[in-house]
């Protein structure tokens, strides 16, 4: 099935092209950059097959989401003694509804509701020479000034830190915090730079083959947070 | 995700979803613009030669601009200033900066298929930055940015051309895009500078330009070449004036909802007059911030993308 949909997508290419009206000497490269991109889709499905990923546990759940971040907001007031300067800033995708969560229990625990802001990293990630694809790029939201104040950056997954190292360049661009902390749902391990969480949600040992799979409903509509495997 | 192509040349092949893409990365990179820092480390080690074989100053120091803005090394070299005055051919000064190591070659030439043709022949993107009468690609996309940031929206809205339509890259630029997205066009001028089959493209042409006006949203109004009216076009600029000149009376009776757009650079008192130019309906000075927006995020989707041998046919 997928072979016979392959070969369309081919022919749909090749016709496409002469259509164009190109010249006659460039229909047979054409033809030859078309088998190759054949083949080139072909081993692609390949892969993603190999990609497939089975759930292995479930770690948390809604109520389990639900107290962690109770807990953090808790330790965010203690640990700054109070509200005084502090603002919430999440990073996309799924850092943002958490922060947006984080601010609302800080609000039920003090009185106060802190401002959020969203961080897209994209445009400060260390990878873009290195992948054809480029990432979409979204809009930091950040409706306040940063200079000054003390940054919580929240995210759902800290793995290799380099997320966090493009946000805290992200940020310094914006202003010039007095502090910035860092917040987590998840830290699996992993780090390959020296950034450590300073509020983690839950510390979850994994290996470098499983995948964390956060899940918030604002974004997955549904709440919990899975371990995947890769199939064999 | 990526603009699943070498270069970008012109608007003619470009589907809804893509232009929507490239305007949705222009909206996060105007964010940048509000910062204190205005920029970002995304395209460090790339170089982007800006090639300019016709006069410009908006889109030659947008394009500087925005390869900046994104940490890009940029390089302009313009026709009087280039080994071009020594009779080198496009080809070889195209090839002598892909040498130096050019990832993106922004182009601006007279002669229209320029682009494509040097886009055939290098290894680096090629963005076409206008090319003789045939397309603007970049201008009609910070229009199209424009109209969506004003309006909230290009589907269904009626957009009117006024001018030289058969000379006008921008037209045509427009032109294409604006019906891609669909938008109802309208173009209005002399008949002598409306082409007999532009209806083909899918516009309604005007000769009465208070006809045209009635109940568009978006009025685009471009730059007479004043030697269009030596070659015999029109019979003067005073009657050209009269007929389709933009001015206070006619944007009164368009109402206070039409969006006045003008690409630039304008000739104030001929078709359009300062009055309309300067009043609150006017986006002129925005199309221009919108402008370095837009080529950040062409330059961004193509400057990233990795060369392979197949891209040379």
């Amino acid at each position: 099935m997928i072979e016979l949909i392959l070969i369309k997508i081919f022919l749909l290419n090749w016709s496409s092209e002469i259509g164009k009206g190109r010249q006659y000497e460039r229909e047979t490269s054409t033809l030859l950059a078309g088998v190759r991109r054949f083949f080139y889709l072909q081993r692609e499905v390949l892969k993603l097959k190999e990609h497939d990923m089975k759930v292995k546990t479930e770690v948390i759940d809604a109520d389990g989401i639900h107290r962690a971040l109770t807990r953090i907001a808790h330790e965010i007031i203690e640990k700054n003694k109070g509200t005084e300067g502090l603002v919430l800033i999440g990073i996309r995708t799924r850092g943002v509804p958490l922060a947006q969560r984080l601010a609302e229990k800080i609000a039920e625990i003090e009185g106060e509701r802190l401002p959020v802001g969203i961080l897209d990293i994209t445009l400060y990630r260390d990878d873009l020479s290195t992948i054809a694809q480029r990432p979409i790029v979204h809009k930091t939201e950040i409706p306040f000034d940063i200079t000054g104040k003390k940054v919580i950056l929240v995210d759902d997954v800290i793995y290799t830190g380099r997320t966090v190292r493009a946000a805290l360049d992200a940020l310094v661009d914006l202003g010039r915090p007095e502090s910035i902390q860092l917040a987590v749902m998840i830290d699996r391990g992993h780090r390959e730079l020296p950034i450590r969480p300073d509020y983690i949600g839950k510390n979850l040992p994994t290996s470098r083959r499983e995948v964390v799979d956060v899940n918030i409903m604002e974004t997955d509509e549904k709440e919990k947070v899975l371990i995947l495997e890769r199939e064999e | 995700m990526s603009l699943e192509r070498k270069d970008f040349l012109g608007l003619y092949d470009v589907k809804a979803d893509d232009i929507y893409q490239i305007l949705d990365t222009a909206e996060a990179m105007k964010e940048i613009f509000t910062r204190t820092v205005k920029k970002v480390p995304t395209l460090r080690g790339k170089t982007i030669v800006n090639l300019f074989f016709e006069p410009s100053t908006r889109t030659k120091s947008s394009f500087d601009l925005a390869a900046k803005r994104l940490s890009a090394d940029v390089m302009s070299i313009s026709k009087s200033t280039s080994s071009v005055v020594k009779g080198e051919t496009l080809l070889d000064t195209a090839k002598t900066m892909e040498v130096m190591g050019a990832d993106v070659v922004v182009i601006r030439h007279s002669v229209p298929g320029a682009p494509q043709f040097l886009a055939n022949n290098i290894r680096a993107s090629v963005l076409n930055a206008g090319d003789g009468a045939h397309g603007h690609p970049t201008q009609a996309l910070l229009d199209l940015y424009t109209m969506r940031e004003k309006l909230g929206r290009i589907e269904g809205l009626k957009v009117l051309i006024i001018g030289d339509i058969g000379h006008s890259r921008v037209a045509h630029s427009n032109i294409w895009g604006l019906t891609e997205l669909g938008a109802e066009v309208r173009v209005a001028g002399p008949a002598t500078l409306i082409p007999a089959e532009v209806e083909k493209m899918g516009v309604k042409t005007y000769n009465n330009l208070d006809k045209a006006l009635q109940d568009v949203d978006v009025v685009n109004i471009l730059r007479i070449q004043l030697e269009r009216q030596a070659s015999g076009l029109f019979p003067s600029i005073r009657e050209y004036r009269h007929f389709y000149g933009m001015n206070k009376e006619r944007l009164e009776e368009a109402g206070k909802d039409l969006l006045v757009m003008h690409p630039g650079p304008m000739n104030r008192g001929i078709e359009i007059d300062s009055s309309v130019a300067d009043s609150e309906q006017s986006v002129i000075t925005e199309q221009v911030t919108n402008g370095v927006a837009i080529r950040m995020a062409l330059l961004y989707l193509l400057a990233g993308r990795e060369i392979e041998d197949e891209d040379l046919a």
